[in-house]
């Protein structure tokens, strides 16, 4: 049948500067260039060009550009491009729309309406270069009274304390999966987690055998609904537990990582047969109830001895925070919740598009609500699902949360654009596909090196922003609200935030 | 010299199972969840292999604390009725249930054997992929839901009686052998849906409106006998007081259910 879609992009090629090399060729995955021997030139297919600009970056001539086209209808409030099309594309498939990263719709960003405060004349400000400041934070339960002993200076803690994550910084990765992602970028994300003082999350793809003795002291595992390459080894190498019930980009829905991307190493670490589709199911089918899902709390801290916090993954949804509630109480350590711009690396669109609410929003309901039932420091609280910059990470800590989880900023940290062509297992950086001659291009020491100068910038970023503050320590800047102000807000935006407009 | 090199071990093994003596009882009369399972752990780290526990009732997770590094084993007989997500991460121990199981027996278990000498709950080996589980009666809802295999590991359930709706959901892997002793009919419904791999075995019949859209309904082939004979005999072997011949179980018909494509949503998206 032939399409109606029109080519998303539009590739320009200077021709006096094109050697003929080919290498724009063996960069693309999807086919876009091809060498006409006849000719003696490149011919570029605007159709199958994905707009990730490997080609454009690679080409040692600078003979690419890759420019997104201009729509080519006449203009429509209502019927968008993006709507026109992909309405055409399902005309010609009768199929699900299928996209990669998080939703990238106009929602309201209020990351971008929110403004910091700094001290002024009273309680001067403190600089982080010359004097301590404090990133390091602990996740997981804390006890309702603690119990000190005090002798001769020696201090003695008698109340026996839940085990914690101790995060030097309050920046985790957030969970994706070795199937999902490479193992490169998997394997850069561990070893960036172990360099930086932090955790990485391995999703619900397994944690490969060889990784374990090196790399599970900075491993959150997760347990979602698929059981994938989960045993009593995996849950003990590991740091912490996670059960994986909702992420941001796909509330609701399971998850399906076709046959394609099950190559045999993938296959060994999910512990399931090469080829066939890995198939995550909706619900996890034990768990109905938070009674439920106290049960399971209760068989994975029984399963890993007591020696490690738990925690609940969900998506952050309208009367998510009084499941939150429920959460704690059925004895999670760590709840971690996912906006409505969180990654993925196959959703459908209309799911990814459509489902969840923004995180921050969502922080504040749910600090809120377990401060006022007096449960609050029974767990802590991550954020995921669109932190972009590290304003964005001090703003979540100050709306409650006590760390947050980044996926997006790691992917594109290790050179992701933002192409959404995840799902279809082709990445030309080596970072979202199984194909060897891809994900080799992706090296470990170089993604690792990016990532961990990532948290480092932001650490001192945080810092100087804490210190204009006067705030030497992170525990002082979670859920405090008074410095934050609201810019450009309706009255209930403000109050679910907790927070008061600019100049009040 | 190999063979009596081979003979020794085995000689051990003889002795060392005939001995009842070795186990340690513990009364489980009053002890909390953790404090049993405390017990148990500790028992196992000093060197038990065997352990009876009297009076037990409603105490979970019995046999998931037992991990250690060196992959310790232990047999654990239960007198009493044990609580939910008895032997949930079960990995490599083995236990025999003198009553009823409650629900999430074997739960995301790695391998090991579960005997219940009565009938289990809910989601029995939801998510199992290794060892084995006998049940002499019937089971509950959403028995070995993803169940699913992997190289060497095949999970097997065989169950005594019948049982409840959508058995063998999701499953990607595995064996389930479900034997209608008693001369009750199959009633569950939604049986295999999203079935994309392993096999279930049916003593009796069911009808088409019994089981999923992706589910195939088929006789047994030889290959497919063979299994169940196998497994057939474990099972009585297990359950020696039922008092039933294998042939006579085996007299019955049997048909096969199983997984129309193992890729049942290949042509869901554009």
């Amino acid at each position: 049948m032939k399409s109606f879609v029109f080519p998303e992009f539009h590739i320009i090629r200077d021709e006096a500067k094109c050697g003929q090399c080919r290498g724009c060729e063996r960069q693309c995955a999807f086919g876009t260039h091809t060498y006409d021997p006849v000719q003696d030139r490149l011919i570029s297919d605007d159709y199958k060009c994905a707009g990730c600009q490997r080609c454009v970056v690679f080409c040692p001539k600078n003979a690419i550009e890759v420019r997104p086209t201009p729509s080519p209808y006449r203009a429509n409030a209502s019927w968008s491009r993006e709507k026109m099309e992909d309405l055409k594309k399902q005309a010609e498939t009768g199929g699900v729309i299928l996209t990669g990263c998080g939703n990238d719709k106009p929602f309201r960003i209020y990351w971008d309406h929110i403004v910091l405060n700094a001290s002024q004349v009273t309680n001067p400000s403190i600089d982080p270069l010359r004097e301590p400041m404090e990133l390091r934070t602990f996740l997981g339960a804390k006890p309702d009274i603690m119990e000190v002993k005090t002798d001769k200076g020696d201090v003695e803690i008698r109340t026996k304390l839940s085990p914690n994550l101790v995060v030097e910084t309050p920046i985790l990765f957030s969970a994706m999966s070795y199937g999902a992602i490479s193992y490169n970028a998997f394997r850069s994300l561990a070893t960036a987690a172990c360099k930086s003082g932090t955790y990485f999350n391995t999703g619900e793809g397994g944690l490969p055998k060889e990784m374990r003795e090196k790399f599970g002291k900075c491993a959150i595992v997760q347990v979602a609904s698929g059981r994938f390459g989960i045993d009593a080894e995996y849950l003990n190498c590991a740091s912490a537990v996670e059960i994986k019930v909702g992420q941001g980009a796909k509330p609701g829905i399971g998850g399906h990582l076709p046959g394609e991307k099950v190559s045999a190493e993938v296959a060994s670490t999910r512990m399931i047969p090469a080829g066939t589709d890995a198939i995550s199911p909706a619900p996890h089918h034990d768990i109905y109830s938070i009674e439920d899902l106290s049960m399971l709390i209760s068989a994975l801290k029984e399963a890993t001895n007591y020696e490690k916090p738990i925690s609940v993954k969900i998506a952050a949804v309208h009367n998510f925070a009084a499941i939150g509630s429920g959460i704690v109480r059925a004895g999670a350590d760590i709840i971690a919740i996912d906006g409505l711009r969180g990654g993925t690396g196959a959703a459908p669109k209309a799911i990814r598009d459509n489902v969840g609410i923004p995180i921050e929003l969502a922080i504040s309901s749910l600090d809120r609500r377990l401060r006022n039932e007096g449960i609050r420091n029974r767990c802590s609280i991550i954020a995921a699902g669109g932190i972009r910059c590290s304003a964005d990470i001090v703003k979540a800590v100050a709306l409650g949360a006590d760390a947050v989880y980044i996926g997006t900023s790691a992917l594109i940290a290790m050179g992701c654009n933002l192409c959404q062509k995840c799902n279809t297992g082709k990445c030309n950086w080596g970072i979202c596909t199984q194909d060897p001659r891809l994900s080799g291009r992706l090296n470990v020491d170089i993604a690792s090196q990016r990532l961990a100068n990532l948290v480092q910038a932001w650490s001192h970023e945080i810092s100087e922003m804490m210190g204009g503050m006067g705030i030497n320590a992170l525990e002082s800047l979670r859920g405090n609200r008074d410095h934050l102000r609201g810019v450009g807000l309706y009255e209930w935006e403000l109050e679910v935030m907790g927070i008061k407009g600019a100049g009040e | 010299m190999a063979m009596a090199h081979n003979a020794q071990p085995q000689l051990l093994e003889a002795t060392g199972s005939g001995e009842s003596m070795d186990a340690v009882e513990v009364d489980a009369t009053n002890l909390e969840t953790r404090e049993l399972n405390d017990r148990l752990r500790d028992l196992m780290l000093s060197g038990v292999e065997k352990v009876v526990l009297r009076n037990v009732c409603g105490q979970r997770y019995i046999g998931t604390r037992l991990y250690t590094p060196e992959h310790r084993k232990m047999d654990i007989e239960i007198y009493g009725t044990p609580g939910n997500d008895l032997a949930a991460f079960l990995f490599g121990h083995n236990i025999r249930v003198h009553a009823n199981a409650q629900d999430g027996v074997g739960n995301t278990m790695d391998h090991g054997e579960v005997v219940v000498e009565g009938r289990a709950g809910d989601v029995l080996g939801f998510s199992m992929r290794g060892g084995k589980i006998f049940v002499r009666d019937g089971v509950g809802y959403r028995t070995a839901l993803h169940m699913k295999e992997y190289e060497d590991k095949k999970p097997v359930v065989v169950i005594g009686g019948t049982s409840q709706d959508f058995l063998g959901e999701y499953m990607a892997g595995g064996i389930v052998i479900l034997l209608g002793l008693g001369g009750k009919p199959h009633k569950g419904n939604f049986l295999g849906t999203g079935m994309h791999g392993g096999v279930i075995y049916l003593r009796g019949t069911v009808d088409k409106t019994q089981v999923g859209s992706q589910v195939d309904i088929s006789p047994l082939n030889d290959a497919d006998r063979e299994i169940v004979d196998h497994y057939v005999s474990e099972f009585i072997q297990r359950f020696p007081d039922l008092g039933i011949g294998k042939e006579e179980i085996l007299k019955g018909e049997f048909i096969r259910l199983s997984a129309k494509s193992k890729r049942p949503y290949v042509k869901l998206y554009a």
